[in-house]
């Protein structure tokens, strides 16, 4: 039972971290309906962000960690408005698939721009929360894991007030819907598209950040696995959907925790994609979404 | 009040208008008839910036619009109710409504035509937390006009507000569009398949045939017009 209540913790917590990237991937592809295949890459330049930051104060502290984090989700909505504009904007009016294509491409040159600036090698990342561990019973809860879930669910929450109670949310919701409609209403689509991509990008840098506290070793690749992981999250509870998203999240976090602790462990990495398979054989729509006809 | 100079506009290599003109006077209702495929939906898109127009000059209160994008044309008065409805079925009612009151910083006056709309359409306010997309058509169509008066416009262009309605409600949704324009001194636009009511209630009509007006009058007299009655008025 101990080790059960261990394990979920520890899934919680990655779960948690996938769920706040995949929002990112389902905020993107609600407006419009393209995978963004380098948001992975803002979640590690949100990482390095992070270590920078951190590495600037030597004393670590709850209000310190949180302007770490708010001065990281800064620069990676920005980061994420730049690459909507300069890269993905100019080809607004061409098929997906060379949208898509070109996602790959800004995400491998995240890549290497992040392995000639930052560096190839792993790096320490800062301890920028204080950390203690909490036990009851035999069960550990670490400060790393408290400060996780904290952060996600207070993000996850946020987020969901903004799109579903401001009018901005509510304007990303109607653009989704019909951008056409959206634009007779007076709403800039552009706009919209803008806003969507900076706070997907800010919850990726948060989700990098976090990561990178509870696994404290750096490198420019560190988005790929998890990036990945994450865009299953977002297929799994109906991509376009934000509770759906969360909950792929969690779901896929947990599973991979308890995969990992059992003696199918060596699988652990392969969940993802056995469950991607899963869910397009069985249920394409996801755990929460409706599949909608394409449009056109 | 509405000024449409020789407007064109392909669809690629697909030509829909070939230079049509017309005009909307202030505070006047005018009609656009014509059978399916006409180009009356594409008349509509061009004026309010969802659609690129190759040619011509759309003047409103005397400025050339043409090519302004739609939200920035909403922005001058001109709202349009487009074909299908186009309400947002994710959103609730009120939301919808909201949504046609976006660029309104004026808390008060977003209240004040919020009144305005429930009390032209009672229903709507009663059905205003229930998603959009659980609606009627009937009471889809009262709200995509609702939220179109939400922006408090100048002027309103409908497109077929008939089609795919209960007859009953055709006529209420008719009666209120009437009220709409008495009232409220707010110049229309009416584009209708169905030529009869169209004709009805407005002063002024256009009849367009695959991208041409080829004919144009007073609507009393266009309803007598032998060529309109045998093509659009079902012979009567
Ligand atoms: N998106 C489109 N792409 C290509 N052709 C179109 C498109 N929309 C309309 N058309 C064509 O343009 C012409 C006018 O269409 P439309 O304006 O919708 O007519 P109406 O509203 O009078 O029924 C038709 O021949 C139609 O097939
Ligand atoms: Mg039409």
């Amino acid at each position: 039972m101990t080790e059960f209540f261990q394990q979920l913790i520890n899934g919680l917590s990655v779960g948690s971290m996938y769920a706040l990237i995949a929002i990112g991937y389902t905020l993107v592809y609600g407006v419009l309906r393209f995978i963004n295949f380098a948001h992975s890459d803002v979640f590690m330049v949100g990482a390095f962000m992070g270590m920078y930051i951190g590495r600037t104060s030597s004393k670590s502290s709850i209000g310190g960690g949180l302007m770490v984090m708010a001065g990281a989700m800064v620069i990676c909505a920005l980061l994420g408005i730049l690459i909507e504009r300069f890269a993905y904007r100019p080809l607004r009016s061409r098929s997906k698939l060379t949208v898509l294509i070109t996602a790959i491409g800004v995400s491998l040159f995240l890549e290497n721009a992040g392995q000639l600036i930052f560096g190839p090698n792993p790096q320490p990342f800062p301890n920028i929360f204080p950390s203690h561990t909490f036990q009851y019973d035999q069960v550990v809860l670490s400060s790393k894991d408290l400060v996780v879930l904290v952060v996600a669910i207070v993000l996850m929450g946020g987020l969901q007030f903004l799109v579903l109670k401001t009018k901005i949310g509510t304007a990303m919701r109607a653009a989704a819907f019909n951008p056409q409609a959206a634009s007779l209403m007076g709403i800039n689509i552009n706009n919209v598209i803008s806003f969507t991509f900076g706070l997907g990008s800010a919850l990726a840098a948060a989700g990098g950040i976090l990561w990178a506290y509870k696994f404290p070793k750096i490198d420019p690749l560190m988005g790929v696995m998890p990036g990945l992981t994450a865009f299953v999250a977002a297929v799994l509870g109906g991509i376009g959907n934000i509770p759906g998203a969360a909950l792929g999240g969690l779901v896929i976090g947990i599973i991979e925790t308890f995969v990992k602790g059992s003696r199918w462990s060596t699988w652990s990495e392969a969940i993802a994609f056995v469950l991607l398979i899963l869910i397009l054989l069985f249920r394409p729509a996801g755990l929460l979404g409706t599949l909608q006809p394409e449009k056109v | 009040m509405l000024e449409v100079k020789n407007l064109t506009v392909n669809y690629g290599a697909i030509c829909a208008l070939r230079g049509i003109s017309l005009e909307v006077k202030q505070g006047d209702i005018v009609t656009l008839i014509g059978a399916n495929g006409a180009g009356k939906t594409t008349t509509l898109r061009a004026i309010s910036g969802l659609l690129r127009a190759q040619g011509g000059e759309v003047l409103y209160e005397g400025r050339n619009i043409a090519n302004l994008p739609a939200h920035k044309i909403v922005e001058l008065g001109l709202s349009h109710v487009p074909e299908g409805r186009m309400i947002f079925a994710n959103l609730t009612v009120l939301e919808n409504l909201m949504m046609g009151a976006y660029l309104q910083k004026d808390r008060r006056v977003i209240e004040q035509e919020l009144e305005y709309v429930f009390g032209t359409f009672p229903r709507l306010k009663e059905r205003q937390k229930q998603v959009a997309g659980t609606l009627s058509g009937g009471e889809q169509q009262m709200l995509a006009i609702g939220r179109a008066l939400m922006s408090k416009p100048k002027f309103l262009m409908l497109d077929e507000p008939s089609l795919g309605i209960a007859p009953l409600l055709v006529k209420t949704i008719f009666e209120k569009i009437v009220e709409i324009n008495r009232q409220q001194g707010i110049s229309i636009l009416l584009v209708e398949q169905n030529a009869n009511l169209a004709l009805e209630i407005s002063r002024y009509g256009y009849v367009l045939e695959t991208g041409r007006i080829i004919l144009q009058d007073q609507s009393s007299a266009l309803r007598q017009n032998p060529q309109v009655k045998s093509a659009y008025l079902g012979g009567v």
